[in-house]
């Protein structure tokens, strides 16, 4: 477990897995939205609207899961004080706000056919805002306590804590009356037909790979600022 | 015998117990919002508990089917919004969503008149979480759940 987080290793295998996983995932998520929107049949109540779900989803569940993410980093950060950690979690962050943002703004957009309105302050679609926010404090904090050289640490904190939102977004639709409908998948089975599902599990497939990528692409970038970093100031000493 | 645990260790440990604290309190803080936090009443709820007449609220149900009625002026609709237990009747004028059907959730956002009418400013629907394909509503009820169930 410790190999793989040795930043030269990493830095060997990001090398390759980075274009695989975008190439991949961009063939995926183009294959499937095109399917989604061409050739998934349309709904019983909802006709065609029903299509935005292959955005909607994969994106809400990527923003959910760049959190866990940021939070289970955070933790091996604390704990085992790994600075590929630090990075993985702040090279998360920006792809998940994304993704959060895109589920807000698909969701939203889909409201007005579905529901009639725009936006509600019921449990599920608050509680997804609030993720948002949380996203964009932390990317600033992470920035300023970067800059400022301060302890990473309350980044750290912050990334963990932030986690209590995951499981509220979840139970939202079931602890509270909403408008936003309960889930369709559980561990029950699923209440979408096969028509909905295959091209919403290939895109939500694609869509990871891609964040996959991002979040690769970005731990490298944040590397070679480190090293470039730490070789002027080497020369700045020699000088 | 404490101080063998390792500095790893310890953090580990002390990361945990604030890790169940701030859990416990997240769920204690969900379960004091539990009713303030729904969106809306149902109607066993506003029967148990009916909120002034003129104060505005949001009542949510299912529009029961064959209750809705279209008044003489056209634009004027009267529904039953209920839960199962308790039956709430709703009037409204102007346009619906168009997932506004009999048999389906409704938000209704208003206020209850004195004569136990539900007055309906403006309604929301409220779609369940099956997604199911146009063709198969000319099937059977058996070969849809055999449908689904292939899904599963």
């Amino acid at each position: 477990m410790h190999g793989f987080a040795n930043p030269a290793r990493f830095l060997r295998i990001a090398r390759w897995l980075t274009p695989a996983l975008l190439v991949a995932g961009l063939a995926l998520t183009a294959g499937s939205l095109a399917w989604g929107l061409f050739a998934a049949p349309a709904e019983r109540l909802q006709g065609d609207t029903v299509r935005i779900v292959f955005i909607h989803v994969p994106s809400a569940w990527l923003g959910m899961g760049g959190w866990t993410a940021i939070a289970v980093a955070s933790l091996v950060e604390l704990v085992w004080r790994h600075p590929l950690a630090a990075i993985a979690a702040r090279a998360t962050a920006v792809p998940g706000a994304v993704f959060a943002a895109i589920c807000l703004a698909s969701g939203s957009i889909w409201g007005r056919p579905a529901w009639g309105t725009w936006w509600v302050w019921d449990g599920r679609l608050t509680s997804m805002l609030v993720l948002l926010f949380l996203y964009l404090g932390y990317i600033a904090l992470a920035q300023a306590s970067d800059r400022e050289g301060a302890s990473s640490r309350i980044v750290a904190i912050f990334g963990l804590v932030g986690a209590v939102n995951i499981p509220i977004i979840h139970f939202s639709v079931l602890w509270w009356n909403s408008l936003h409908q309960p889930p369709s998948l559980t561990t029950g089975g699923s209440a979408m037909a096969a028509e909905f599902l295959i091209p919403l599990a290939v895109a939500t497939l694609g869509f990871s790979f891609i964040f996959g990528g991002v979040v690769l692409a970005r731990m490298r970038a944040i590397l070679a600022d480190v090293q470039a970093e730490a070789r002027l100031r080497r020369r700045a000493l020699e000088d | 015998m404490t101080s063998a645990l390792k500095p790893k260790h310890q953090r580990l440990v002390l990361i945990l117990v604030a890790v169940a604290a701030l859990i416990a309190a997240a769920l204690l803080a969900a379960w004091a919002l539990r009713n303030q936090a729904s969106y809306f009443y149902v109607p066993s709820d506003m029967a148990a508990n009916p909120p002034e007449a003129g104060q505005a609220v949001r009542l949510g149900g299912m529009v029961e089917a064959g209750s809705l009625k279209t008044l003489a002026d056209g634009v004027t609709i009267e529904f039953v919004v209920g839960d199962g237990t308790a039956r709430v009747p709703v009037i409204f004028s102007g346009i619906v969503p168009d997932l506004f059907v009999e048999g389906s959730g409704v938000v209704a956002e208003g206020s209850l008149r004195p004569d136990g009418t539900f007055k309906a400013d403006n309604l929301l629907a409220k779609h369940d979480e099956n997604y199911m394909p146009r063709e198969l509503e000319d099937m059977s009820a058996a070969q849809k759940r055999e449908a689904v169930a292939e899904t599963q």
